[in-house]
């Protein structure tokens, strides 16, 4: 559960399939034009998936229905890519071992 | 009365929003045909080319430093004929205080929103550009709204665009994300209407005026450094600002190297496709924005862009994802350099080109741009493998975007290739055209300007398209 002033994660859809403008590819036509953007929630409280209203950074009033609370980042360097060390090694080898450029 | 917020009606009052959100009337600039006064236009922002180097250095932008890449030079000239391989340099604009060149476009259109009185300045973009506008909202005290293209209808972003998004929220700016579409435009306007903020485009006078410090930097530095002009200056080409503004600020410091555009070969993906946006592993600097915004560059959320590429164009290359990723890790693994990957898309066409070149020429690839998580080869090519991309080694001219990527088997493999000028500059005419009627002397003459070549050759073109 969120409570007021949480900075919380929401969602909404700003245009509508139909609403869609006609220069689209047909799989882009086909799906909402959507929206997320953080800030302080200015309801009471209110439950995953409730529409709510929250103020974001620059103080400007949003609507949408409540996707997370305290949302974070959760980047990272991904997975040992084997073609990478493969790479380190070919171009060490060819610049310094000999190896056909 | 609340305005009608509809697609149609908010797109409907463009002009008015755009004329209220940055001060310029752009009606001044046009004819009666299809000619506008670029150079009135490029003038009259209030602000010379000197302005803008003293706005940037209060602002601790630019002034970056140009590195000689020993081990890469070393590299081409074993991939290259006897006596061929031309040193190659690289302008390390990672050092900007947000991480890349964007920042000399965000500079002075900061500085002028905060000059003209308005409270924050917005910015379209999924790329470095929004860390720049941030970064300088940051620094000289203004609101600041990112709006950017991230996700697919399945909730799935670009590691680096998401990461553009903590780099912003970590500069104190607001990031609205939005889905895949072009519609993105129609939120910007309805954004600047609320707020009254500053449009802060890429496109304008004052983004494109920044970049020339870049090309004049550059001119200065090869002076004092190697006693001599460099010869050739490749420029990563998107929108087409960085290649227009650099080509400026090269000319304004008497510097006549040859302007080389490189894209990373995008064709056959569609940018406006949902499925397709997370088949890709280049959210900038692609042929997917290049070839457009070059061959029409009025398209953008300006009424006339400050970017016209083809001006200022001497050739123009495309690479592979493959190439660009490979060069990324040489510089890496040779020169000890971490760098963004898409940042290093013109290192990749000029190692390459340089192997075309004498050995005592030299190439400049103008810049660098900062890396992190997401914003990496590590972690790209795990969410291109993970959405079914195949990586191989190989021949990169094989590679298929959206299928694959091939990184070269050897380094002599990374080749650029030469994209059809010619074609670009008659899909200029064509679209500038389209509408006209009659054309008067004035137009050719604009024409001519517009893809740098005689009227003759403009001339020529028109009688082919029947015009």
């Amino acid at each position: 559960m969120a409570k007021r002033n949480d900075w919380v994660r929401i969602h909404r859809n700003v245009l509508e399939p139909v609403e869609r403008t006609g220069k689209l590819p047909e799989d882009t036509k086909k799906v909402p034009l959507e929206m997320w953007v953080k800030g302080r929630l200015v309801n009471d409280s209110a439950e995953i998936g409730d529409e709510v209203t929250v103020i974001t950074s620059v103080g400007r009033e949003e609507h949408g229905k409540l996707l997370e609370v305290d949302p974070c980042y959760e980047l990272n360097y991904g997975a040992y890519v084997p073609e990478i060390l493969a790479m380190d090694e070919q171009l060490r080898g060819v610049l310094f071992g000999g190896e056909e450029a | 009365m609340s305005k009608d917020r509809s697609y149609q009606a908010v797109t409907g009052r463009k002009g008015e929003i755009i004329n209220q959100a940055m001060g310029v009337d752009y009606s001044k600039y046009e004819s009666d045909g299809i000619a506008f006064d670029y150079e009135a236009m490029m003038n009259d922002t209030g602000y010379t080319l000197e302005d803008h180097i003293r706005i940037q250095r209060e602002f601790n932008v630019g002034n970056t430093p140009i590195f000689e890449l020993h081990n890469l030079t070393a590299l081409a000239r074993k991939c290259a004929a006897p006596g061929k391989g031309a040193r190659i340099f690289v302008k390390d604009e990672a050092s900007n205080p947000a991480g890349s060149f964007k920042e000399r476009r965000a500079a002075a259109s900061v500085y002028h929103a905060k000059k003209m009185g308005y409270k924050g300045v917005i910015a379209a973009t999924s790329g470095n550009y929004g860390a720049a506008v941030a970064s300088q909202a940051a620094m000289q005290g203004l609101k600041c709204i990112i709006v950017q293209e991230c996700y697919d209808s399945k909730g799935s972003g670009q590691p680096e665009i998401v990461e553009k998004a903590r780099k912003c929220e970590a500069l104190g700016a607001e990031v609205l994300q939005l889905s895949v579409g072009p519609e993105l435009f129609y939120e910007v306007l309805m954004m600047l209407e609320d707020t009254g903020y500053f449009n802060a485009s890429l496109y304008s006078a004052f983004g494109v005026g920044g970049v020339e410090t870049l090309g004049w930097e550059l001119g200065h530095q090869f002076k004092e450094r190697c006693g001599r002009n460099p010869d050739v200056v490749v420029c990563a080409n998107a929108g087409g600002g960085n290649l227009t503004g650099t080509a400026r600020g090269l000319r304004k410091a008497g510097c006549d190297a040859k302007v080389v555009a490189a894209s990373v070969d995008l064709k056959g993906l569609s940018m406006a496709s949902d499925v397709q946006f997370n088949r890709k592993s280049f959210t900038t600097a692609h042929t997917g924005f290049g070839v457009p915004y070059a061959t029409n560059p009025d398209h953008s959320d300006v009424p006339r862009s400050a970017a016209r590429p083809l001006r200022y164009m001497d050739r123009y290359v495309t690479v592979k994802q493959g190439e660009v990723f490979y060069i990324t890790e040489a510089l890496a693994t040779l020169e000890g350099m971490e760098k963004g990957p898409a940042g290093n898309t013109s290192l990749a066409a000029a190692f390459s080109l340089a192997q075309e070149m004498d050995q005592d020429q030299i190439i400049v690839a103008q810049e660098t741009e900062y890396t992190g998580a997401g914003k990496h080869l590590q972690p790209q090519l795990t969410f291109a493998r993970r959405n079914g991309i195949e990586l191989k080694f190989g021949d990169p001219a094989e590679e298929v975007a959206g299928q694959n990527i091939i990184f070269p088997a050897k380094p002599s493999l990374l080749k650029a290739r030469d994209a059809d000028l010619d074609h670009m500059r008659r899909s200029l005419i064509r679209h500038q055209t389209a509408n006209a009627a009659a054309l008067t002397a004035a137009d050719i003459a604009y024409l001519a300007q517009e893809v740098n070549r005689d009227e003759d050759y403009v001339r020529a073109i028109l009688k082919e398209l029947g015009k």
